[in-house]
């Protein structure tokens, strides 16, 4: 056997005038430089129909998908042009490669056609998806509401060791993040109204400013956050993987409801958690403000719990874990809105966690500047 | 042309912490072999392949491709050793969140210095090969079990591998697309000169396509029979063997 040329080539030869021959030499594989289909074309006789043409391989040396691909590229060329290519003369694997690759058709109707919609077209389209996610929205509180009303009559049911379990998931398990949080939400307060209100001698007053801050604003609003975070993002992972695996129709061929058995309990636990994480969130900041007041200003403890203790009044806590509570409401069902919704694949259920966090702070922020308007046009 | 042992494994023992899996298997894979890795479920036909193809290592016992010890190379060894792998997992394991096109292109992109067009049309030819052209710009999502089958298969044969692995390729899909998939393997086998180790339950498959096999046993954690399943339904002795070789109507 001679040891064929390394270099990969062809020859084209016209036998007696008519027939083409193609003659391939040389590795045709992936890694070396190969001739373009394009230049071979182009060196290529005027050819007339069902003109003979055969592509041989006698000088072939390796070969590999790149030779398979350029040969059915060229048959390709040739086709258009009526000619059939003969390759009776090339190994056997190349043939059998090739009858493999033309035995199923294109499915020209499987094609994707690639066309850019125009600029109207596209906010079109995307404030119909706006509405339609509004309505879906919409549309999945009122099956809350119903999924409520069937409970408090007694119709509704899920089994207490899941509620219990989400409990402990998103109270007890939170508590060492909203420690922290909360910790560093106080002392950031305190900081920057220590600055202030030194300048005209208001020291005591940083107790105030930490007090009220935290019991009507950011205790419940960083809770939220956290909340959105923590377990909005668990509720759509664990009901989008759950959808994922048919789960959730499995319930609905039982005749167990979704909503009753999976949502319920979750918006019952965060409801009844967030105000409590919320009370917890006020202490620590509170705290958080006394090392600064005491470490950084000349207050001592008792003058800033006396302050403390005259500053806040029950409608401040109050407006704190109302807020809270509705939050609570609102993480829970846009999470598990956005886990139920989930759609079929697994990147989809990554989809429905990230939309969950977005859409839940976004609402959690919205809904806090309407309570602020509110509560300060009823004076509270 | 006499057959040369392309893997060679050496009383492998597997095991998760202390729990053994399988212990002492010898069996050697031939070049050309289909070969066919058989045994109820949970024996641990799966974890074998997955100590094959290099994504877990032995606790005991080595596992030779050619004259290389896997385990003993460097990082870099290993790593070309594994590029010569074409792998089809149970459930197709394509990337979700790139189309079919893309899903092959990324191989050939990372390990071969072809033009972004050449890696084209050699994605479309995979996908030409296992009949989907025309899906290029599918994601996986949007094709039915069976097409994600052979999209994977496309994918496992992006490189031209020496060695070709299948994890229960035609579980969950019906008998026709069984066969066809039998067949393009065996067709792949021919055209590609690939050796091929498959895990499977498919008696039809063990019959129709294997031409060498081992039989793993669940309780006593070893392999009971290794040869060609034909050969095995015909004169293997051991009731376990035979049961599951006819699926419980032991004659």
């Amino acid at each position: 056997m001679t040891k064929p040329p390394l270099k990969s080539n062809y020859k084209l030869v016209i036998n007696n005038k008519d027939h083409i021959e193609l003659q391939l030499s040389g590795d045709w594989v992936i890694g070396k430089l190969l001739p373009d289909l394009k230049n071979v074309v182009e060196s290529l006789p005027d050819l007339h129909n069902s003109q003979p043409f055969s592509i041989t391989g006698d000088m072939l040396g390796k070969w590999d998908s790149r030779l398979v691909s350029f040969i059915l590229l060229l048959t390709e060329y040739l086709a258009k042009k009526n000619i059939k290519l003969n390759i009776s003369t090339l190994p056997t694997g190349v043939q059998s490669l090739i009858q493999l690759a033309t035995a199923v058709p294109l499915r020209k109707d499987a094609i994707k056609k690639h066309d850019s919609p125009s600029i109207v077209e596209q906010i079109g389209s995307k404030a119909l998806d706006t509405f339609s996610e509004v309505e879906k929205f919409v549309n999945f509180m009122g099956e809350t509401w119903l999924s409520f009303i069937r409970f408090f009559h007694g119709k509704a049911r899920f089994r207490k060791q899941d509620f219990w379990l989400i409990v402990q998931q998103c109270g007890p398990e939170a508590l060492p993040i909203i420690t922290l949080i909360s910790l560093l939400m106080g002392l950031i307060l305190a900081f920057m109204g220590a600055i202030q209100l030194r300048l005209f001698g208001a020291d005591i007053y940083v107790a105030n400013l930490v007090a009220i801050g935290m019991s009507r604003e950011m205790g419940a609003m960083m809770t939220a956050i956290i909340m959105a975070g923590r377990t909005g993002a668990a509720f759509a992972a664990k009901l989008g993987t759950m959808q994922v695996n048919e789960e959730i129709d499995a319930f609905k061929t039982m005749g167990i409801a979704a909503m009753d058995f999976l949502v319920l309990p979750r918006i019952f636990a965060l409801i009844l958690m967030m105000p409590i994480l919320t009370l917890y969130s006020n202490v620590i900041g509170i705290l958080g403000g006394l090392f600064v007041a005491t470490g950084m200003m000349d207050i001592s403890f008792v003058e800033y719990y006396l302050q403390t203790k005259q500053s806040i009044t029950l409608v401040d806590w109050s407006t704190g874990i109302f807020k809270s509570t509705v939050y609570g409401l609102l993480i829970a069902v846009i999470g598990c809105m956005s886990g139920i919704q989930c759609g079929r694949n697994a990147s989809a259920v990554g989809d429905a966690t990230t939309q969950a966090v977005v859409r839940s702070i976004v609402i959690i922020i919205v809904t806090d500047a309407i309570f602020t308007l509110l509560f300060e046009s009823m004076g509270i | 042309m006499s057959k040369q042992p392309h893997i060679i494994v050496n009383n492998l023992t597997m095991a998760y912490g202390d729990f053994i899996i399988q212990q002492n298997l010898n069996f050697t894979v031939n070049e050309d072999d289909i070969f066919i890795l058989m045994g109820g479920s949970g024996c641990g036909k799966s974890t074998l392949l997955r100590h094959l193809v290099g994504l877990k290592q032995p606790a005991k016992g080595t596992v030779f491709y050619r004259d290389t010890n896997f385990w003993q190379t460097n990082i870099q060894q290993r790593r070309e050793i594994m590029r010569q792998n074409g792998i089809l997992y149970q459930s197709g394991a394509l990337w979700s969140s790139m189309t079919l096109a893309e899903n092959i292109s990324l191989p050939l992109a990372e390990y071969t210095d072809l033009t972004p067009a050449e890696i084209k049309e050699l994605a479309s030819l995979k996908l030409a090969l296992v009949g989907l052209s025309g899906f290029e710009d599918y994601y996986p999502s949007e094709i039915s079990g069976g097409m994600q089958k052979r999209a994977g298969l496309a994918r496992a044969i992006a490189l031209d591998p020496k060695i070709l692995f299948f994890d229960e390729p035609s579980a969950g899909l019906d008998p026709i697309s069984a066969k066809l998939l039998d067949d393009l393997i065996l067709e792949l086998r021919d055209s590609l000169g690939a050796t091929i180790i498959m895990v499977t339950h498919e008696l039809a498959s063990i019959f129709a396509i294997g031409s060498n096999a081992v039989f793993l046993d669940t309780d006593s954690k070893t392999m009971i029979a290794s040869g060609a399943p034909k050969t095995l339904l015909k004169e293997c002795t051991d009731s376990t063997v035979q049961q599951f070789l006819t699926r419980g109507n032991t004659r």
